[in-house]
């Protein structure tokens, strides 16, 4: 038998640099799980009712399970993730010395498999990246989000803060257009959200599966007709790392359940 | 794959518990197409059951309509420390089984 | 009248949005009221079904059709001689009308399943249970089904 207790999310804020335009201060900022509907909150606050923990549970699996020519598991380096991986997930994207560059939380793993155990990489939204990286980020579960507060990452998290303010599409909207300007109304009968991004991997009941925070930009750039950049590309990570710096404070709550 | 259960580890003799499951299933409806025209087969979880201590005393038929990664929900009376075990059997030959123990006092 | 820029863009806009129906976009399939009502008589035969006894709980408004939480119970003392033998769920609009059939005895204490379904649409959602003595009781309840915003395209 298995069975979790929930963690207590407690609300952290911590204080953020001067605004600009349009910009949702600190203590207005929420959490996509505010705008969702009692039914949908009940499913991701019990580990035993909620589906993306199915995910965390392959995680766990994988994350002790030897790989690749090397033969090394993550266990082999890091330990116990409870303790090596705590907190970790809350501040990714992150910069990479090495690249030069910020990665995603699942590039690092790929990273990892590439440079530690001499595996392949795991294929974006393939069923084993997304029980990794939701293993890992479940780790941070209450831990408030600390990404792009290095200093090396802040000429993307502007690059990222760009993309996010650039009319796009058919439509010709902005991100800033639906989830800044007008969040709290509804579109299409569902709620405009805020795009914090605090859960993620996350159980999206339209999926019925588990989807990275790229997945999901990639869905909102199909919504307003535009081309969608590729999984893994610098303007997805910058956006990603963007989102990220904007949820500067709210806790971690992967995986989440959204509608 | 996984699957998550939810039994309490004890209860007293005569209690009504509640037992709930979650397992990892895709459940492709069969009535689904791909970009190019191709019906995607159906591949679904057709049956459920739970036996306590050998007996049945939950039985479920699933269809097309059961969203993926099933979810089930019910309860049991319990008389005497045991195990519950599950199964859960698909199309192309799928079957999985998990159990779980419970102490009565 | 002559369309004007603006509102052809917010009527493109709004076919846009709302078109973007989720993966499964069914209407050519949707099982019909007479395919409900053979599903029904399927499981109940000649028999007089009844309208009481038997509860479910479901969101009147869903957020996402793929996921809706569903309750089903009936107040029976689950006794070898009163109990709940059966429960089954149908509705209208899916390409099947088949959910779930739910079976129970006596050692199960309480006549209460709770799943996750799916609706392609909005429609009426029906419960029936036969209980011990072979009697048959129904509810229904109709669920709306709101079609979320930005979906994504079939993959």
């Amino acid at each position: 038998m298995m069975s979790w207790r929930a963690i207590a999310a407690a609300a952290l804020f911590a204080a953020a640099p001067a605004l600009l335009a349009g910009e949702i201060p600190p203590d207005a900022r929420r959490s996509g799980y505010a705008f969702m509907g009692p039914d949908t909150r009940a499913m991701q606050e019990d580990d035993t009712s909620n589906p993306g923990m199915l995910f965390v549970l392959d995680g766990e699996a994988l994350w002790a399970k030897k790989t690749g020519s090397a033969a090394k598991s993550c266990t082999d380096c890091h330990g116990d993730a409870r303790s090596s991986m705590k907190g970790v997930a809350a501040r990714y994207p992150a910069f990479d010395k090495a690249l030069g560059r910020p990665v995603t939380l699942d590039q690092r793993i790929n990273l990892c498999r590439a440079n530690h155990q001499q595996a392949i990489p795991l294929p974006y939204e393939s069923h084993d990246l997304l029980a990794l990286s939701a293993f890992i980020a479940h780790q941070s579960r209450g831990t408030p989000i600390t990404a792009g507060d290095d200093p090396q990452a802040k000429p993307f998290v502007e690059q990222g803060r760009a993309l996010y303010m650039q009319r796009e599409g058919q439509l010709n909207l902005a991100c800033t257009n639906c989830h800044d300007d007008n969040f709290d109304k509804r579109l299409a009968g569902a709620p405009i959200t805020q795009a914090q991004p605090t859960g993620y991997p996350l159980y999206r009941l339209e999926w019925q599966t588990l989807g990275s925070l790229e997945r999901r930009l990639r869905s909102c750039m199909s919504g307003v007709r535009a081309q969608a950049y590729d999984y893994g590309s610098p303007e997805l990570v910058a956006l990603e790392l963007y989102l990220m710096s904007r949820a500067h404070g709210l806790p971690m709550e992967t995986p989440a359940v959204r509608p | 794959m996984a699957a998550l259960i939810n039994v309490p580890s004890k209860a007293k003799r005569g209690d009504i518990v509640e037992i709930r499951t979650l397992t990892s299933h895709i459940m492709e409806t069969g009535f689904r197409h791909t970009a190019d025209g191709n019906l995607v087969p159906r591949n679904i979880i057709t049956s459920f059951t739970c036996r306590y201590n050998g007996a049945e005393i939950f039985r479920a038929d699933l269809f097309p309509a059961i969203a993926a990664n099933p979810y089930l929900s019910f309860f049991a009376v319990v008389k005497e420390s045991g195990k519950f075990e599950f199964e859960w059997i698909g199309d192309n030959g799928y079957s999985s089984a998990a159990s779980a123990s419970i102490t009565v006092e | 009248m002559p369309t004007t820029r603006r509102q052809f863009l917010s009527l493109a806009g709004g076919a846009t949005v709302a078109g973007t129906i989720p993966i499964v976009t069914l209407r050519p399939l949707e099982a019909t009221p007479a395919m409900l009502n053979a599903a029904i008589r399927n499981v109940v035969g000649e028999a007089q079904i009844h309208t009481g006894r038997i509860k479910l709980d479901i969101p009147p408004l869903v957020e996402n059709g793929n996921t809706v939480p569903l309750t089903v119970s009936v107040a029976s003392p689950m006794t070898a001689d009163d109990h709940v033998k059966s429960i089954h769920v149908f509705n209208e609009k899916n390409p099947q009308p088949n959910i779930g059939n739910f079976y129970f005895g006596p050692a199960s204490g309480r006549a209460q399943v709770s799943t996750r379904i799916r609706l392609a649409d909005t429609q009426k959602v029906v419960a029936i249970a036969r209980l011990s003595d072979d009697t048959f009781w129904q509810i229904a309840a109709d669920v709306v089904v709101t079609l979320a915003a930005c979906t994504e395209e079939m993959n």
